[in-house]
């Protein structure tokens, strides 16, 4: 279908998986149900990208989503009875190794022909590593090259212009990297109707759906049940959201009949505000997007439209995810319970504060939680009345060495039979340190290539 | 007046980007709006969150939604991905805020203890 014969009718757009490791029967219900254009999968937080990278160093065909076979098993029936086309950031750190596996995937479904695109150029490590003294951590101004540590990733996050170059050569499978996550939605938007990249309200009111459905069920009751403050029906059954977008940019956000969950003006509130800052100037590779005169109408049961929203010339510059491995992280978890258990746990800390001097354990922080008590919100924590049940004393210290942090955990373990009574058995690990940093790189940094393939 | 836990009047989500946490706040009814803009001041939050924020916060209004957006610099242990807290995305920042006490004209909290809400003693605010 053309892009003018797509301008009468509505587009719609299913929300798959927000987060690397979501859920995989609710994209699979949708695309079932929901009679989808496309469906995508979001699934690359920050610090996803940089971990399947170092994942890929182990194994060079790995470095993609873990759960990409489960969930196009699910989907790709449906999506090919449907004609569903899918695009998604699952290629993480691999997406040519991505599609590779799709393709098996689609041959032994027997749901070919499909044209699967593999999107590259995110990947910008040998030019921040090039510019290291040059290029500025957006986090304290100071240059890429002042951190300590071993830089082992750098991606861009592209925008939708990549993913609709891909969609205009035919892919019925679009696998990235890293890009904007609503750019994921938007590229749909922007090749079935020929909205112009330029016109900035038009794309900003694109971006207001994408940023609704962006976070999945976050939307259609997910993170958002508070018993007899915010009651969500069947919550187990919890249904995904899909977008029903109309060509002049009005928006309903929506979920499959039958489903659990709900979608109201305050889920959809709650969702538009999460994590942008400035509302008037969210920033994305795309368009900077101004929030303030958008209106949230419940146009029936969970349906919601959009009205309103608009956009700002894109930045000039790229936000870059900079991967860092900069030391190691020590925890361990112990539990007292009974009469005087605050007390014993008092003493645990004092104990292992006190072997960890004797051990002279190099340590850069230290941190002493104690669960069920302030281990969220530390002193501004609402004082309570008496002594709990139980209290789970927690201790997690960062270390440049991996030594440092082995024996902090080990110091909490030897609390059985070495520190106050009556305890469970610790729990502990050690782990390294992937930090992220940002910073901006031009555009013309970037070179981005499509890959097709045709099972 | 009568004093109330935020809870009664509004609810909230909270979010991260690398060491800044932002904390939507929504009335749940659009009279509640007023109350919150006034009395949910930067100032208010800041010394709510203690040391939790070493950095700056700034207040974003939208009276088009009923919703304060609350932008907290170095609130999240370093970033994130460095964090020593078992809530390094600073998720459950919306409970806390959802603690701060607020100040309730009596036609609001007659409504509010009719639906069996219940107000802070007031030896507690």
């Amino acid at each position: 279908m053309s892009a003018s014969e797509r301008q009468g009718r509505v587009l719609r757009i299913g929300a798959g998986a927000s987060y690397a490791g979501d859920r995989v029967e609710p994209a699979t219900e949708l695309a079932k149900h929901a009679q989808l254009d496309y469906l995508v999968y979001e699934t690359l937080a920050e610090r996803t990208i940089a971990l399947a990278q170092l994942e890929r160093l182990k194994n060079p065909d790995g470095g993609y989503n873990e759960l990409l076979a489960d969930r196009f098993y699910g989907a790709l029936p449906y999506c090919r009875q449907q004609g569903t086309r899918i695009v998604t950031n699952m290629g993480a750190a691999n997406p040519r190794g991505a599609a590779k596996r799709t393709v098996e995937i689609i041959r032994e479904l027997k749901v070919g022909p499909m044209k699967v695109a593999a999107v590259l150029g995110d990947d910008v490590l040998d030019y921040c590593l090039a510019h290291r003294d040059t290029l500025k951590l957006m986090e304290n101004g100071k240059p890429l090259s002042s951190l300590e540590g071993k830089i082992v990733s750098a991606n861009a996050y592209l925008g939708a212009d990549v993913m609709v170059d891909a969609l205009a050569r035919g892919a019925d499978i679009v696998l990235t990297g890293r890009v904007g996550d609503c750019s994921l939605f938007l590229a749909p938007m922007i090749h079935e109707f020929g909205w112009a990249m330029d016109d900035w309200d038009i794309i900003g009111k694109g971006q207001v759906g994408a940023d609704m459905v962006e976070c999945g069920a976050n939307v259609s009751g997910g993170f958002f049940a508070d018993p007899g403050y915010k009651d969500v029906p069947d919550l187990g059954n919890l249904g995904y959201p899909y977008l029903e977008v109309a060509s002049d940019g009005t928006i309903v956000v929506t979920k499959v009949p039958g489903t659990g969950g709900l979608i109201n003006r305050a889920t959809c509130t709650e969702q538009m505000i999460y994590e942008i800052h400035d509302p008037a100037n969210y920033i994305t590779p795309d368009v900077v997007v101004d929030f303030t005169d958008v209106t949230l109408e419940e146009v029936g049961k969970d349906r919601v439209m959009m009205k309103g929203g608009r956009g700002k010339p894109r930045p000039e510059q790229l936000k870059v995810s900079v991967g860092i491995l900069e030391g190691w992280i020590g925890e361990a978890m112990i539990t007292y319970a009974g009469l005087g258990c605050l007390n014993r746990a008092k003493l645990a800390e004092e104990v292992v504060r006190k072997r960890l001097q004797i051990g002279g354990v190099n340590l850069q922080e230290l941190r002493v939680d104690y669960l069920g008590m302030n281990a969220l919100h530390g002193d501004a924590s609402l004082p309570r009345q008496g002594e709990p049940y139980e209290v789970c004393l927690r201790f997690a210290g960062r270390a440049r060495e991996r030594r440092d942090a082995i024996k902090l955990a080990n110091e909490v373990e030897t609390l059985v039979g070495k520190g106050p009574a009556s305890s469970s058995i610790p729990t502990k690990n050690v782990r390294e340190v992937l930090a992220i940093y940002s910073v901006l790189i031009p555009r013309s940094a970037i070179r981005h290539e499509v890959v097709m393939e045709v099972a | 007046m009568k004093t109330f836990y935020l809870r009664e009047l509004a609810h909230a989500r909270s979010g991260d980007k690398g060491d800044t946490n932002n904390v939507g706040l929504i009335a749940y009814e659009p009279h509640y709006y007023p109350l919150l803009a006034q009395q949910v001041t930067v100032e208010r939050v800041k010394a709510h969150f203690g040391n939790i924020v070493k950095g700056a916060v700034t207040r974003y209004e939208m009276p088009r939604v009923h919703a304060l957006n609350f932008v907290l610099e170095g609130a999240l242990g370093g970033g994130v991905t460095r964090s020593l807290s078992i809530d390094p995305h600073g998720k459950s920042y919306s409970a806390l805020i959802l603690t701060l006490p607020i100040e309730v004209p009596e036609d609001i909290a007659a409504k509010l203890i009719r639906r069996g809400r219940v107000a802070i003693p007031a030896a507690k605010t």
